[in-house]
C-alpha cells in the first residue's frame, strides 16, 4: 500500500511541470504541504496579533481600573463608552483571548504550520498522504477563524463565559449577553475548527506511518516527527469528545434538551429542565482539555529537541528516553482530566486517583528537562535566535512544570484553584513554552519556508525583550494567586484585602506592553525577510535532517528525481571520525564507523 | 519602583532601536555574499552566551527578590484547622520545587555560557547514559511518591472529615450576584429546598411543608460562625455555577445548579483574634496607608466569601462577610435572627 502511494506521488511529481499553475491553485487552493504550512502560519500570526492585542486591552483595565483610556473606546466602541471597559466586555475579551491563543495560535498555528512543513520533508515524502484533505483542513481552519472574528462584532458581544464555556452560563442567553448569538458563533467556529484538526491529524498520522522514505525506520525519525505524530493521535482521540460536548450544548441551547441543565431559575423564570448536570460538560470538556495542553506543548518540545541538538552540535541526549517520555506523557494525559475538577464536588476517592495520575506526569517531564540540559552539556552551542528561544522554552517548561506539582495535588488545589496562580502556571508552562517553541521553529525553518534568511540581530533583540517581559508578566502572577486573587475578575478594587496588590498589577501590565511592542520587531523581521531577506543557502545550520536536502526553491513533490534514501539517525553531530561536525541522514554508514544502534 | 520600571523600558527600547539601525547596515553589507554556513560567528556566540547567562540569572534574582518583596502577601494567615494542614503541605511542596527551581535554572543558563560556541570549542559526542538517566528518573519518582502520599492523606482527611463534635450545618446559596446562607437551626437539619419552590419572601425555595426547615435561619450580607466548632457547608446555586471561596479558611467548593455539594472545616480564630495577629496587623496597616493615598476609608480585617467561578458581569463583586466569634456571641447573634417559619 505504502509503496503504491509513493509511486503514485512520484509519478505525479514528474508530471507536474505540465500542469498549468494559476494564482488560485498555487497560493489559495494549494494542495502543496509547503504552501499550506505557510497559510497556517500566516493565519496563526494574524490571530496571534488579535489575541495579544486583547490581552493588552484587558491588562490596561486590570492595572488602572479607574483610569479612562480613549484607546479602549477606539477598539471597543460602545463597550467602553468613556474609555472605561464594561465588565461584560472584559469577560468577552478574556474568553476570546484564551480561545484564540489556545486553539487558533498554538494548536492550528503551531501544529498546522510545522507538521505540514516538516512531516513530508523530514520523513522523505513527496507530500502529505492526501493533499486535498490537507487543503480542506486549512480552509476549515480559515473559515473557523473568520467566524470567530465575525463573532466579535455581533450586537451582544462575543462569547464571554471563559474559554472553557461551562454551562449553564454558556447555555442560557439570560445569564450574560455573550451567551446569545456570540456563543452560537463560537460553537460554530469551534465545530469547524475541530473538523480542521481532525482532517489535519489523520493526514499527519497516515503520512508518518506510510510514506517514510527507504531507510527511515521509526527509530530514525527526528524527534519533531515523533512529537507531531503523537500530537496528531492525541487530537484524533480527544477532539471528537469536545465535539460531542459542544453538540450537546447546542441541543441544550436551542432544542430544549437537559443534558447540562437542571433546577434553574434565571431572569425571574424557573426553567423546565431537570436531570441534567453541568458537571457532565466539565468531564467531556476536560477529556479534550487536558490532552489539548499536550497537543499544544508536544510540537513545541519536538521543535526544541531538533533545534537544541542541531545547535549544540551534539546528538539529543537519550533519544529513546525522549520518545518514551513523549509516549508516556501522551498516555497519561488521557487519565488526568479530573485535576481541573477537584472542587466540583467529585467523589473524594476520585480526587486521590487524579492526584496520583497527574503527579506521575512529572516524571517523564523531568526526564525531558534533564535530557535537554544534558544535551547542552559539553556542546558547541550555536546561539542562533532559534536556539535561544529553545533554551527559553526549557526554562519556562521547568518553571511552569514545577508549579504543576502544587496544582495537581488536590489538597493544595482547594486553595489555589481558579486563582491567578493557575493563570501564572498555565501561561508559563503552556503559553510561554509553546510560543517560544513556535518562535524557535520559525527562526529555524524560515529559510526552508521562504528560501530567505531572517535578520539575525533583530531576532536577538526580539528574544531578549520577549524573554524579559514574558517572565515579567507571568512570574508575579503567582503572588497574586497565593494572596487569594481569583481569576476572571474585571477588577479587584471591590475587596480591600487586595488593595496591596496594585503594584504588582501595574508591573505586570507594563511588562505586557513591553512584550507586545517587542513583537513588532518580530513582525517586521518576518515580513521583510520573507519578501526581501538574504537568499538562503542549502543547509544554513549544517543540519542532518532530510528537509535540508531538498532544493531551496520549492517544488511540488519536494525532490527532483528520486527521494533520498536514509542510512542513519538524524543526530550524528560531532561524530568521532567524521570530517565535519554533522553527518546528514543520507550519508551511508562507512565500514569503519561505530554502529550506534540506529 | 515605577521609575525604575520606566527607565528599564526606555533603556530596552533604546537598545532595540540601536539594534535595528545596526541591522540594516549589517544586512546590507551581507546581502551580497551568500555563504553555505549561516551559523552565528564566534563573536555572536560569545556575546549571546554571556547575554543568555545574564538573562537567566536576572530572572533567577528576580524570583528571589520578589519572594522577599512580595512574600508577605502570600497565603493570608490561615484561620482553620484544615488550613494549618494544607499550609504545611504547601510549604513543604514549595520548599521542594523552590529548591529544584533554584538549582536547575542556573545550571541551564550556566551551560549556555560555558559551552557557547567560541573559537576552538568542540562538542563531545554522547548519545545517552543509562546511569544518569536512571538517576533522574528514580529521584523524582521517590520525591513525588512522598508528595503524592502526603497530599492524598491530607486531601482524604479534609474531604472525609471525622469530627468528634457534631458539625454545625450551614447552607451557602449562590445566585447572580450575591450570597445567602441558611443555618440549620435547632435541629441542625436543613429543610428540603428547590428553586422551583421559590416564591415571594421564600427566596431560597425552602419547602414550607418540610418540618426540618421551619427552624432554618436565612441570612444575607453577613454570616456568623462560632469558633472551634466544625462547620459542614452545603452548597447550592440558583442559576449558573459559582464557587464558594474562603481564602482564609483554605476552603473552596463549587456551587452547581441541580446538585448539592459540601465541604467542612473548623474555624480556629475569631475575627477579633485575627485582627490581633501581627502579620495581619502589618498587612492591614499597609493596605490602609495605600487607601489613604487613594482617599478611601480605612479598612478593618474581616473574613470574606468570594465567588471564584466565572458567573457573569458582576462575578468580580460577589461577596459576603463572615464573622467568626465565640460560642456566646454566636448564640446571641443567632437569637436575633428570624427563622424560616417566622418569615413566612
Ligand atoms: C501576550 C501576552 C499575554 C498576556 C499579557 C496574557 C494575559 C492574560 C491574563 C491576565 C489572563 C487572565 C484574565 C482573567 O482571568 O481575568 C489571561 C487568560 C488566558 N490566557 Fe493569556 N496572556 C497572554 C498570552 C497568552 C498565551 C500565549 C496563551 C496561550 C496558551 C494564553 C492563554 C490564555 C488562556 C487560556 C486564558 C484563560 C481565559 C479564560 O479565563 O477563559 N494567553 N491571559
Ligand atoms: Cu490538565
Ligand atoms: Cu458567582
Amino acid at each position: 500500500m505504502a509503496a503504491e502511494v509513493q509511486n503514485a506521488s512520484e509519478h505525479h511529481a514528474e508530471e507536474h511541470h505540465h500542469h498549468h499553475e494559476t494564482f488560485w491553485n498555487k497560493y489559495v487552493f494549494s494542495i502543496d504541504h509547503k504552501m499550506i504550512s505557510k497559510q497556517f502560519l500566516i493565519t496563526g500570526i494574524v490571530m496571534g496579533i488579535i489575541g495579544m492585542g486583547m490581552s493588552l486591552l484587558f491588562r490596561l483595565q486590570l492595572a488602572w481600573p479607574d483610569k479612562s483610556f480613549p484607546i479602549l473606546n477606539t477598539f471597543l466602541g460602545k463597550w467602553a463608552e468613556d474609555g472605561v471597559m464594561d465588565p461584560n466586555m472584559y469577560l468577552a475579551l478574556v474568553t476570546i483571548h484564551g480561545t484564540i491563543m489556545v486553539f487558533f495560535v498554538l494548536t492550528a498555528g503551531l501544529s498546522g504550520t510545522f507538521s505540514n512543513l516538516l512531516i513530508p520533508l523530514q520523513v522523505g515524502a513527496r507530500d502529505m498522504a492526501s493533499g486535498f484533505i490537507n487543503m480542506l483542513s486549512y480552509w476549515f481552519f480559515f473559515t473557523s477563524s473568520v467566524v470567530m472574528v465575525v463573532s466579535l462584532f455581533v450586537p451582544d458581544g462575543p462569547a464571554a463565559a471563559g474559554w472553557t464555556i461551562y454551562p449553564p452560563l454558556s447555555a442560557l442567553p439570560a445569564a450574560m449577553p455573550g451567551s446569545g448569538s456570540g456563543m452560537t458563533l463560537w460553537l460554530v467556529s469551534m465545530t469547524l475548527f475541530i473538523a480542521s484538526s481532525l482532517l489535519g491529524a489523520l493526514n499527519y498520522i497516515v503520512t508518518v506511518l506510510n510514506l517514510r522514505t527507504k531507510g527511515m525506520s521509526m527509530t530514525r525519525l527526528p524527534l519533531t516527527i515523533w512529537a507531531f505524530f503523537v500530537t496528531a493521535i492525541l487530537g484524533v482521540l480527544s477532539f471528537p469528545v469536545l465535539f460531542s460536548a459542544a453538540l450537546l450544548l447546542l441541543f441544550d441551547r436551542s432544542m430544549g434538551t437537559s443534558f447540562y441543565l437542571s433546577d434553574i431559575l434565571i431572569g425571574g423564570e424557573v426553567l423546565s429542565n431537570t436531570g441534567g448536570s453541568p458537571i457532565l460538560y466539565e468531564h467531556l470538556f476536560w477529556f479534550l482539555g487536558h490532552p489539548e495542553v499536550y497537543i499544544i506543548l508536544l510540537p513545541a518540545l519536538g521543535i526544541t529537541s531538533e533545534v537544541i541538538a542541531t545547535n549544540s552540535r551534539k546528538p539529543i541526549f537519550g533519544y529513546r528516553a525522549m520518545v518514551g517520555s513523549i509516549l508516556m506523557i501522551a498516555f497519561l494525559s488521557f487519565i488526568v482530566w479530573g485535576h481541573h475538577m477537584f472542587v466540583t464536588g467529585m467523589n473524594p476517592f476520585l480526587g486521590t486517583v487524579f492526584t496520583f495520575t497527574t503527579l506521575l506526569i512529572a516524571i517523564p517531564s523531568a526526564v525531558k528537562a534533564f535530557n535537554y540540559i544534558t544535551t547542552l552539556w559539553k556542546g558547541n552551542l550555536q546561539l542562533t535566535p532559534a536556539m535561544l528561544f529553545s533554551i527559553g522554552l526549557v526554562s519556562t517548561f521547568i518553571t511552569g512544570g514545577l508549579t504543576g506539582i502544587i496544582l495537581g495535588d488536590s489538597a493544595l488545589d482547594i486553595n489555589v484553584h481558579d486563582t491567578y496562580f493557575v493563570v501564572a502556571h498555565f501561561h508559563i508552562v503552556m503559553g510561554l513554552s509553546a510560543i517560544f517553541g513556535m518562535f524557535a521553529g520559525i527562526y529555524h525553518w524560515f529559510p526552508r519556508m521562504f528560501g530567505r534568511m531572517m535578520i539575525r540581530p533583530l531576532g536577538y533583540a526580539h528574544f531578549v525583550i520577549t524573554f524579559i517581559s514574558a517572565y515579567g508578566v507571568f512570574y508575579p502572577m503567582h503572588f497574586l494567586g497565593l494572596a487569594g486573587l481569583p481569576r476572571r475578575y474585571f477588577t479587584n478594587t471591590e475587596f480591600p484585602m487586595f488593595d496591596n496588590l496594585v503594584d504588582i498589577n501595574i508591573i505586570i501590565s507594563v511588562f505586557a506592553i513591553l512584550g507586545g511592542l517587542a513583537q513588532i520587531l518580530f513582525l517586521f523581521n518576518f515580513f521583510y525577510s520573507a519578501l526581501r531577506g538574504k537568499r538562503a543557502p542549502q543547509n544554513p545550520w549544517r543540519s542532518n535532517t532530510l528537509e535540508w536536502t531538498a532544493p531551496v526553491k520549492h517544488l511540488h513533490g519536494n525532490w527532483p528525481g528520486e527521494i533520498p534514501e536514509v542510512h542513519r539517525w538524524p543526530y550524528d553531530y560531532s561524530k568521532p571520525g567524521a570530517k565535519e561536525d554533522f553527518v546528514p541522514q543520507t550519508v551511508p554508514i562507512s565500514p569503519d564507523e561505530e554502529a550506534t544502534g540506529h | 519602583m515605577m521609575t525604575l520600571l520606566i527607565t528599564a523600558v526606555v533603556v530596552l527600547a533604546i537598545i532595540a532601536l540601536a539594534q535595528v539601525v545596526r541591522i540594516f547596515e549589517i544586512s546590507n553589507s551581507m546581502r551580497e555574499q551568500k555563504e553555505e554556513d549561516n551559523r552565528p560567528s564566534h563573536k555572536e556566540n560569545d556575546s549571546y552566551g554571556k547575554i543568555g547567562f545574564a538573562l537567566g540569572m536576572l530572572f533567577w534574582l528576580f524570583a528571589i527578590w520578589s519572594t522577599f518583596k512580595w512574600g508577605k502577601y502570600l497565603l493570608p494567615v490561615s484561620a482553620s484547622n484544615e488550613g494549618l494542614d494544607t499550609d504545611q503541605l504547601m510549604w513543604i511542596t514549595m520548599a521542594v520545587i523552590g529548591f529544584v527551581f533554584l538549582i536547575t535554572q542556573p545550571i541551564l543558563f550556566y551551560f549556555v555560557y560555558r559551552y557557547r560556541g567560541i573559537k576552538g570549542r568542540k562538542a563531545t559526542y554522547m548519545e545517552h547514559d543509562n546511569k544518569l538517566e536512571a538517576i533522574w528518573t528514580v529521584i523524582p519518582t521517590i520525591v513525588l511518591a512522598i508528595i503524592i502520599t502526603y497530599g492524598i492523606f491530607t486531601w482524604s482527611s479534609i474531604m472525609n472529615p471525622d469530627f468528634e463534635e457534631e458539625p454545625l450545618v450551614v447552607e451557602l446559596y449562590a445566585k447572580q450576584f450575591s450570597w445567602q446562607a441558611r443555618l440549620a437551626g435547632d435541629d441542625n437539619i436543613l429543610g428540603y429546598a428547590n428553586v422551583r419552590l421559590i416564591e415571594g419572601a421564600n427566596t431560597l425555595g425552602v419547602d414550607p411543608n418540610d418540618l426540618n426547615g421551619l427552624d432554618d435561619i436565612i441570612v444575607s450580607g453577613e454570616l456568623h460562625l462560632p469558633v472551634n466548632r466544625p462547620v459542614l457547608f452545603k452548597f447550592r446555586a440558583q442559576d449558573v455555577i459559582h464557587s464558594a471561596y474562603m481564602p482564609h479558611f483554605r476552603a473552596q467548593m463549587n456551587c452547581v445548579p441541580g446538585t448539592v455539594t459540601q465541604f467542612a472545616f473548623t474555624p480556629n480564630k475569631t475575627t477579633a483574634e485575627m485582627r490581633q495577629v501581627p502579620k495581619v496587623i502589618n498587612q492591614i496597616d499597609h493596605i490602609n496607608s495605600l487607601r489613604e493615598e487613594m482617599g478611601e476609608e480605612p479598612y478593618e480585617f474581616d473574613f470574606v466569601l468570594l465567588c471564584n467561578k466565572i458567573c457573569g458581569s458582576a462575578h468580580y463583586n460577589m461577596q459576603m462577610k463572615i464573622v467568626v466569634e465565640t460560642e456566646e456571641e454566636f448564640n446571641s447573634w443567632l437569637k436575633e435572627q428570624t427563622t424560616f417559619a417566622e418569615s413566612l
